[in-house]
Order: C-alpha cells, then sequence, then structure tokens
C-alpha cells in the first residue's frame, strides 16, 4: 500500500511540475474550453422568446456546471498515445513494471491540480458576470442548491466522467498498434459527444424519445449528467449510476483485450 | 545456466511500399501493397551470466530486432527466448525488475524537467527506498560526473549529458541484465570513454550480463571479449573477439616506409595494396607468404621502417560485411 501511494504522490508531484512548466498555456487551455459560456449566452437568448424547460437562471447554472465540469474532464490521451507508439516512445514505458497507462493518467489529473486557481477565478467571475445563477433575479425564492452532499456526489461524478472519457478514448488510441494514426478516430466520436453529452444543449431541451435513448449511451455522464448534479438541478440518480458504471465495465473490457492485442502488433518502430 | 537463451528466434515484418509519382501516390491510397521483410532469421546464442557480449552488424542487420525481441518489447515471429528464467514478451514484473534496455538517444526522461525528476520516477515505479535511491543515485552521479546537472532541464542538457542521465535512470534499479542499443551513439570521444569506464565499473562490482550493439568498435575492443556478428537478419560468428582475426583475417598489415616515392603499380605484385601515401605503403599481405613477401620488398626496395600488424579489427569485420554482402 505504501509503495503504491508513494508511486501515486511521485505520479502527480513531478507532472504537476510538468504541468506548471508553462504557466500561460494552462490559463490558455482553461480559456479555451469556454464553449459552455458561449452556449449559454446563445440558450439565454433563445430562451427570453421561446418555451423552455429550463428558466434563464436553470440554464446560467447548467452551463457554468458544464464549464466546471468540463475543466476536470478534458482527455487528451490519444494524441499522447499516438506520438508514443509512432515515435517508439511507449518503448522504455513497457519495459517497466508498471501499467503504462499510468503515465497517461497523471498528466491529466496533474493538469487538473495546475488550472484548478484559475478555474476558481473564472468561475467567480463567471458568478459575478451572472449573479442569477446564485439566486433568481425576478424576486422568487429560487436559490442555487449547493449542499454538501450534492457537492460530493457531483465531484464523485465528475471524476466517473473523467474516468469514461479516458477509458473511452485510451480504447481508441490503442488503435494506433494497428493504424499508427488515429486522432481522427476521436472525430468520429466528437459528434455524438457534441449533442448527446449536454455539452450544446442540456438534455433536457431534446425530444424525449431521444434523451431517452441518449441516457443509454455512454454520452451524456460525460458531461450533462454530472453538471445537472450540480447545477442542483431535479435528477435520478440511480440509473445514471448503474449506466455509468456498466459503460466503465465495458470500456475497461474492450481497452484490455485491445491492449493485449495490440501488444502483438507493436513493432517498437522508431526505436 | 545461461542467463539469456534463444533459440531459433525469427522476426519477418509486413510493410507497405509506396513508389514516387502522383499515379503511385493514388494506388497506394487506393489499394496497399506490402512485402515481408525477414528482419531476423533463426538466430540462436546463449549468454551466461556476467558476460559481456558485442552484438555487432551493419546497419539493418536485425541487431536491435534482436534486442527487442529478447528484452520482450516485440514477440518473436518464432523462436523461443528464455531471460533470467522468465519469458520477456510476458513482460512480468519480477523479470522487468532484472533487466534494462538503453536505446541510444530514445529518451525515457520527461523532456522539460530535470533528469531529477525523472529519477524519482524510476525509483518509485521500481520500489527503490529514499535511502538506497539516494546512495545509488549519488554514486552513479559521481562516476558519471552529472551531479552539477541535476536541476537542469533535460531539454537544456547536452547529447552527452542526456545519455548520462539516460544511463543512470536505466540503472538506478541495480538490474541484472543490460541490453544497451548504440550507448555511446553521438557522444564526442571523452564522453564515450567515461561511459565505456562506467559501462566496465558497474559490471565489475554488480555482476551484470551485458548485450551491447555499437558502431563504436573501440566501445566492443575494450568492453567486451565475446562478439556476435549478425548480417542480413542471420548469425555468422559467435565467439571470442580475438579469434575474429584468426578466422576472418589470413592476413597481416605490411607498412612500410620507403626512401623514395613509387607509384601504386609497383607494389601490386607483392600482395593487396591498402594504401599509398607518399613514402608510407600498406600493405595486405597473406600470412602463409609474410615471409618471404618481406624478404622480397627489402631486395627490391630502399626501405628505411617496416613494421608488421594484425588489420584494425573494425577493418576485418567490415570486409566481412561487405564480402558477405556481395552477390
Amino acid at each position: 500500500m505504501n509503495s503504491f501511494l508513494r508511486k501515486i504522490r511521485t505520479f502527480l508531484s513531478v507532472y504537476y511540475s510538468l504541468m506548471t512548466t508553462y504557466r500561460a498555456e494552462i490559463f490558455l487551455w482553461a480559456i479555451a474550453t469556454s464553449l459552455p459560456l458561449i452556449m449559454m449566452g446563445v440558450w439565454i437568448e433563445a430562451g427570453a422568446s421561446g418555451r423552455f424547460p429550463m428558466n434563464e437562471a436553470e440554464l446560467t447554472r447548467y452551463f457554468i456546471a458544464v464549464f466546471i465540469v468540463r475543466q476536470f474532464s478534458i482527455v487528451w490521451v490519444i494524441h499522447d498515445f499516438e506520438y508514443h507508439v509512432v515515435t517508439g516512445r511507449l518503448s522504455p514505458l513497457l519495459l517497466q513494471p508498471i501499467n503504462p497507462a499510468w503515465r497517461f493518467i497523471a498528466p491529466h489529473l496533474s493538469e487538473q491540480l495546475a488550472r484548478l486557481p484559475f478555474v476558481v477565478c473564472l468561475v467567480a467571475l463567471l458568478l459575478w458576470l451572472y449573479p442569477q445563477a446564485l439566486s433568481a433575479q425576478d424576486g422568487s425564492e429560487e436559490r442555487w442548491a449547493l449542499v454538501f452532499n450534492r457537492i460530493v456526489l457531483s465531484g464523485v461524478m465528475i471524476y466517473c466522467a473523467f474516468a469514461l472519457r479516458f477509458l473511452m478514448q485510451y480504447t481508441l488510441a490503442m488503435l494506433a498498434f494497428w493504424m499508427e494514426r488515429v486522432t481522427a478516430c476521436d472525430r468520429l466520436l466528437m459528434i455524438p459527444y457534441l449533442f448527446l453529452s449536454g455539452l450544446i444543449a442540456p438534455l433536457e431541451m431534446f425530444p424525449e424519445n431521444i434523451r431517452i435513448l441518449a441516457t443509454y449511451t455512454p454520452f451524456p455522464y460525460l458531461v450533462w449528467f454530472p453538471a445537472s448534479l450540480l447545477a442542483g438541478g431535479d435528477i435520478q440518480i440511480l440509473k445514471p449510476l448503474v449506466v455509468i458504471t456498466a459503460w466503465l465495465l465495458v470500456f475497461q473490457l474492450i481497452a484490455r483485450t485491445v491492449w493485449r492485442r495490440g501488444l502483438y502488433k507493436y513493432s517498437a518502430m522508431g526505436t | 545456466m545461461s542467463i539469456i537463451q534463444a533459440e531459433q528466434l525469427t522476426k519477418h515484418y509486413r510493410v507497405s511500399i509506396k513508389r514516387p509519382g502522383l499515379m503511385n501516390t493514388w494506388r497506394h491510397f487506393v489499394r496497399r501493397n506490402h512485402r515481408t521483410v525477414k528482419a531476423v532469421s533463426s538466430v540462436s546464442f546463449s549468454i551466461e551470466p556476467g558476460e559481456i557480449v558485442g552484438f555487432l552488424g551493419p546497419n539493418g542487420a536485425g541487431k536491435t530486432t534482436v534486442l527487442k525481441m529478447i528484452s520482450g518489447l516485440i514477440y518473436p515471429t518464432s523462436g523461443h527466448v528464455e531471460v533470467a528464467g522468465h519469458t520477456p514478451f510476458d513482460r512480468r514484473p519480477e523479470f522487468l525488475r532484472q533487466i534494462t534496455l538503453v536505446m541510444g538517444q530514445k529518451q525515457q526522461l520527461i523532456w522539460d524537467l530535470p533528469a531529477l525528476d525523472s529519477f524519482r520516477i524510476n525509483a518509485a515505479i521500481y520500489g527503490i527506498p529514499s535511502s538506497v535511491f539516494h546512495d545509488r543515485l549519488i554514486k552513479l552521479c559521481d562516476i558519471l560526473q552529472m551531479s552539477d546537472n541535476l536541476t537542469t532541464p533535460v531539454r537544456k542538457l547536452s547529447l552527452g549529458e542526456r545519455m548520462k542521465a539516460e544511463l543512470i535512470a536505466a540503472l538506478l534499479h541495480s538490474p541484472r541484465v543490460l541490453f544497451l542499443d548504440e550507448p555511446t551513439l553521438g557522444l564526442d570521444v571523452n564522453a564515450q570513454a567515461a561511459v565505456r569506464r562506467f559501462l566496465r565499473n558497474y559490471c565489475q562490482e554488480t555482476g551484470a550480463t551485458v548485450l551491447l550493439t555499437s558502431h563504436y568498435m573501440a566501445d566492443i575492443t575494450s568492453l567486451c571479449e565475446r562478439v556476435i556478428l549478425i548480417h542480413e537478419g542471420s548469425l555468422i560468428y559467435d565467439g571470442l573477439l580475438s579469434n575474429i582475426v584468426d578466422q576472418f583475417a589470413p592476413y597481416r598489415e605490411v607498412k612500410i616506409e620507403l626512401g623514395q616515392e613509387h607509384p601504386y603499380s609497383t607494389f601490386l605484385p607483392y600482395g593487396s595494396v591498402e594504401a599509398v601515401d607518399g613514402h608510407v605503403v600498406r600493405l595486405l599481405i597473406s600470412r602463409d607468404d609474410l615471409t618471404e613477401t618481406i624478404s622480397k620488398l627489402l631486395a627490391d626496395f630502399e626501405i628505411i621502417d617496416l613494421t608488421v600488424q594484425d588489420p584494425p579489427i573494425e577493418d576485418i569485420i567490415g570486409r566481412l560485411f561487405v564480402k558477405r554482402s556481395a552477390p
């Protein structure tokens, strides 16, 4: 156990140093994931002139929550892994007594740590710019219900979202053993991810049959579910937990199989 | 009992072929043609614990492919290999803790951070206790004269310093078996010598087994008694380095300094003319004819100085590979 903790501590501290090497980059990456804020403006504007299942305050909370979820669930492992396979840099990692996946997970977690202060500042700025998120400005008693239990549960679900997104992308990344260039494969997933994850619009805006269908795919659990939880929405917990667990297990199983078969194909080129 | 045992190791790759030109680009886009490259064919050898073996061959001979197979990076197409009692490509942690592979400039160091951070990661991965890690690090840094550069980002180190840092990273866990692929590639003469010294001391102290490939013969001659020669994927020699001279060089090099210059063709009847540089001529003469030819040379020319020696080992091996490549 001590050895395991030491590995985690060392990996996180070393990769945290790496992530903080380029300070401006962290800030720019945090800004670069501002799509939810743009969508927030669009939906609030549209909501003012139409009938929507969510009011202005709910939409604002939802998209601020999406912004937060995105900050902690950005995954770029497919680019890293492809680079490691194509250049042969995976080779030294394969000859160490630890699963190379940790070498890819650690930078993600460390980057989230490095990004945290920027995210706190940006969220504070957003709450100042959009006071309706904290309490409705129309005289009603409606407030953002940021109770402890919900914040903890949202945190857990954000990390489930990160784990699922990581596993999905890592599984695709391992196709690099066969195809070498695999980032295009991730592009294929971008369209369902954009629409079904709740990044562009909350699932509540979708027709009911599409919404029900979407909840059986992994995509809503990458953004919509943790964001809705964090935004204080009235949503079911049990079914999403079962579905996300099932998807995590499915992708874990696929990832293990692809990894084992991929290693047979690995030619350690570039070395 | 051998620590490395390779039997009939074979590796074939399938690679796509693309010819230049627009038409060929379209053809390649629509339909890929492949060819099978026989990188290694039925290579067998065994290495005893504590041996330092040089693995030689021209570019593309299959040296690195063999190293990749016996270190467990890639699966052989056929054949059997066992290292320290393990099948390498199972990559079991207990096997990986006993080996290391250093591949020239292919670094395991984190580019933007000081080498010390990469060493800390390795110490955690291999479960090296902190006190042991610090002792080993101090020792390795002292020998390789790296102590002053531990806190400098790797990207700002010179090539030689990076290679030394790579070696430290690769040896922190005190491996029993070292696979070294061009460990002195790109280093200056002093750095090469330092790395050689370091490897020799490391092996003497730890009794480690080493399989070393290098294009620098000085690496081989200073470290290895035994060499394995590989050419076009096949093993062509496995034995003592000193025996190569007897087996593959049935001639000696005769260097004469003359009182006056003579044209190149003058020396052709005496042996194979290696070089004519003013008054100095180098000839290769069959060992059987040596005495007779030297007597003739002394009789026919005004000779100021004459030396007889074995040709340089790199020349012998180079000639051997050229001869094997000839149709």
